[in-house]
This record gives C-alpha cells, structure tokens and sequence, in this order.
C-alpha cells in the first residue's frame, strides 16, 4: 500500500511532536494549496509538509515563498481561486507578514494558519512566549490556543469546518506554544481520512468573493471617501465582520461538539472551567501552561483549598458570556499571561478578564501574572505562588503591579 | 456602454456585507477627472510618433497632419508632453 493510501485509509497512532501533529491535521484537511517560509520554532512543521508532499503523503501544491509576504498574498489568490490554504508562521515571521495579515479577514477569506507563538524581538529571543500572536489579538483572525499536541492535530482540522462557514467566513490562526507544544513528543490518535472528509466537506472558499473567469467581479475595489457613499459601505462591511465573530462562537462550540461525537475526542470549545464547581478563587490560563496549572490546583486540592482553573481555549472573538459565566462565583481571580501588554502595565489576557468582571454587579479582586516569557519554564512550583498569591487578595493582600513569574528564576 | 463579451456576474445572492466585490462598471473615464489638457501645436508637429509611443492610456490619435488625443481616456499625465521631441505639446489647465 502506498504513503498516500495508507496515510488516508488507516486510522492510527503515531508518535511526534507538536509541529509534525500539527502537519498531520493539516494532510487530513487535504488543502489545495500550502505556501510556507521556515522560520523558527515552526520550521520543522514545514519541513514535515514538503516532506509530506515530497512522499506523496500531501496531495497540495507547496509554495516555497521568498518570504512571509508572499506567503500570504500567493494564499489570498489560491483562496480566491477557490483553494482551501494553509500556512505557518511565528514572532518575526507573523510581522513581516503584517500587510496581507490584515487584509485578509476584511475579505472574507477562510485561511488556516498556524502560529507557533514565539516572544517578539527585541530581547533577542528565539523561544516560546505568546507576544506575536497576542500583538495580532485584534486584526480579526479568529484565534484559539492548544493546550496539548493532540489538541493542535485536532484543532487545525477543526479550524477548516469553523473559517469555512458561511456564517463566519474568517481565517483562523490555531496557536501552539513555541518549544513547549512545537517540540514536544506526544502520543498521537490520527482519526481516518473518510471521516475527516465528510467532517469538512469540499472546500468551500469563494461563493462571496471571487478571481473568476466565468463570475467576473472587482476584488476589494475602494470603497470611497467622505461627501459619499463609501464610508457607510465601509461601516457595512466591518459591521458584517464583527458579526461573523460573533457567529464564530457558537459555530466553534458546534463544530467542537460534532468533533467529539464523530472522533470521540472533546476538547473544551470556548474555556475549559477545571475544578471550578465550588471554588472560592481562580486562575485563569492560556496555552501548554495549562497542565502544570492544573496539577497545581490538585495539590491546592488535596491541602483543602478551594481553587480552580479557567483555561482560554477561544480567545479571539473573546468569550465573554462564557468567562463571565464561570467568575460569576469566584472571590479573587489571578490571570497567568505569557506575554505583555506594554500600553496596561499587565498581561493582555488580564485586560479581556477585567472585562468580562466588569459586567458583573460586584467587585472582586483579580491579580495580573506574567510568566513563561522566553521559553521559561511554567512549573507546578509557578503555580504554586500564583494560586497562593491569589488566595491572599481573597482577604485584601492584592499587589499593584503585575507579578513577573520568571524574574528570580535561575 | 460597449457591448461585453459576457454578461456582468450577478451578485444578488451574496449577503451585501460580505466581502469587497463590485459587479457594476464605473462609468467614469480617465477624461472626467484630468486636471491638465494635452494641446498640440500643430504647426510643430512632425509626427514622429513619440507622444503615440509613450502614452500609457493609448489615447493619441493619428490625424493627417498631426497626432491628437482622445481626451475621454486622456487623464492628463503629461508624459507626451514631456516626451516630445519638438515641444509641441502643452499641458493646459482645465477649466474649474
């Protein structure tokens, strides 16, 4: 039996990383096209698809740009075209690739691109922390954060279904942790190929807009200026996108729950709430730091503290309902950001969480932690001192400034 | 309007909210908003065919002592001008 077949028929387990996890979601998603330009920590999950494609495994045309500019604006025409795309990128990569970055939800393109999150420079820094993806939280890419290596495989396949509806119709980044995700090896469940087609169907790219012969149409024409009609065609169309985030919501719980039923594998949609049932404070957390998280809250458990965890799965449109549901009986809560907000002093994840508490009725304290930059490691000891930081604003301890996990680390 | 090789697609079933996209012509004609005017001194004029060459609209006529300008797609640049070897053209302003 061939690669192609065999990657295609047979259901199995493999062994790899998150980049190569991440590879193989994207074999089974069977994009048309894939344009890519390594740079690290994502280069190995580029490799593993020229490899892919090199073996017959990976049945799309690959795209070696001359850099993450063209990456883009080469997947803009393939998507246009009709093409089901993908890309990869990280930290320096992501803003080279700013200019067709922000185009492409204000066309309605339903792209899937990995971020393999890397701290931005400078610090000189080649390691994992969530600065570039958060640095983007608001051009208008759906975003979602992987906790584990079989959550990335997971979630790219699902990202298709979720920017292809056609009430959403925006691109997703699906973003894993550089180091921590991107190379660490996992055990792995590949689902089969059958499924996995008849989960996302045919690609379904360019109703709405398109580079047609037999449609022809102006792609993105100006819209107009002030004394006429363009700037309230403009507000339209922005309107229009603010509501396909908003329809990315349930759409995402959807196609979550669809996934479990058809694969057996759930993976919390929105927010995980763990050990939150009667807890008096909580942690809230993003990404692979999550496990130590939660290891940490069993050991709060077991000595007979009340804590819990929220993890942010969904974080771009931000689930407001859902976190604010979940702190809605909580007394103190302490955000866990692996990445700075320079304009608030405090990690950007804490800003969204002082949203959702500012549509309660009360008042409770919430602490802003900063760790994990630069590929430090977030450990249980980590948790430890956050959980119990944040127990002490529970009776009025509650520190100004944010709290640098990492600083005294040696 | 000229008649089209096809007919214009048909945008109707698409919500107007989506993406970007135009399916109407724009009537308008580089000629509706040029704010200089090519004159041609047709005294000067040797017909060298330069002004012809390097027009970028493709709007210069040949006329049979002169070149001219279609002045509905001519959206005044002046290369012509610039480009002439006998100085026969002059960019004028047109008229407020």
């Amino acid at each position: 039996m061939s690669a192609l077949a065999e990657a295609r028929q047979v259901p199995r387990t493999v062994v790899c990383d998150g980049n190569e996890a991440a590879a193989w979601g994207v074999v089974l998603a069977r994009p048309d096209m894939v344009a890519v330009y390594p740079i690290t920590p994502q280069t190995s999950l580029v490799e593993a698809l020229s490899q892919f494609a090199a073996d017959g495994v990976l049945d799309a045309e690959v795209v070696e740009a001359e850099g993450e500019h063209s990456v883009l604006s080469v997947l803009q025409g393939a998507c246009l075209a009709g093409a089901r795309t993908y890309t990869a990128t990280s930290g320096p990569g992501l803003a080279f690739m700013f200019e067709p970055y922000v185009r492409t939800p204000g066309l309605r393109l339903p792209m899937v691109m990995s971020i393999v999150t890397r701290d931005t420079l400078s610090p000189q820094c080649v390691w994992g922390g969530h600065q570039d993806a958060m640095s983007v939280r608001d051009v208008g890419w759906i975003q979602l954060y992987c906790e584990s290596v079989q959550e990335i495989l997971d979630t790219v396949i699902m990202a298709f279904r979720i920017a292809e509806h056609r009430e959403v119709l925006l691109p997703v980044n699906v973003c894993h942790d550089g180091n921590y995700l991107s190379f660490g090896v996992c055990r792995v469940d590949l689902p089969a190929q059958a499924p996995v087609d008849e989960f996302l169907g045919k690609p379904d790219t360019n109703w709405h807009i398109a580079l047609d012969p037999d449609r022809p149409m102006g792609v993105d024409p100006l819209t107009g200026g002030a004394g006429g009609p363009g700037p309230a065609l403009f507000a339209r169309y922005r309107k229009g996108q603010c509501r396909g985030m908003q329809n990315a919501l349930r759409v995402i719980c959807e196609t979550h729950q669809e996934f479990g039923q058809r694969f057996g594998r759930r993976h919390a949609p929105l927010i995980e709430e763990y050990r939150m049932e009667d807890a008096d404070y909580a942690i809230v957390t993003i990404g692979s730091m999550t496990g130590a998280a939660k290891d940490a809250v069993d050991e709060a458990r077991a000595h007979g503290e009340r804590a819990g965890l929220i993890k942010v799965k969904t974080y771009r449109p931000f689930p407001l309902q859902a976190m604010t549901q979940a702190l809605a009986h909580v007394d103190a809560v302490g955000v866990v950001d692996r990445s700075v907000s320079f304009g608030w002093n405090s990690g950007p994840l804490y800003q969204d969480v002082l949203c959702a508490l500012g549509t309660l009725a009360r008042r409770i304290p919430a602490l802003s932690f900063i760790g994990g930059l630069a590929g430090a490691d977030m450990t249980t000891q980590h948790f430890a001192r956050v959980l119990e930081t944040t127990r002490q604003a529970l009776v009025g301890a509650q520190p100004l400034a944010p709290v640098w996990m990492n600083e005294t680390d040696r | 309007m000229k008649l089209q090789a096809r007919p214009f697609f048909d945008a109707a079933g698409i919500p107007n909210d989506l993406a970007p996209i135009a399916v109407e012509p724009s009537p308008m004609l580089p000629g509706d908003w040029r704010s200089l005017r090519p004159v041609v001194d047709r005294g000067k004029c040797v017909k060298c065919a330069v002004c012809w060459l390097y027009c970028p609209v493709q709007c210069v006529i040949e006329k049979a002592r002169w070149f001219d300008f279609d002045l509905a797609t001519c959206k005044g640049c002046g290369i012509c001008a610039a480009e002439c070897p006998q100085r026969a053209i002059a960019m004028v302003e047109e008229a407020a």
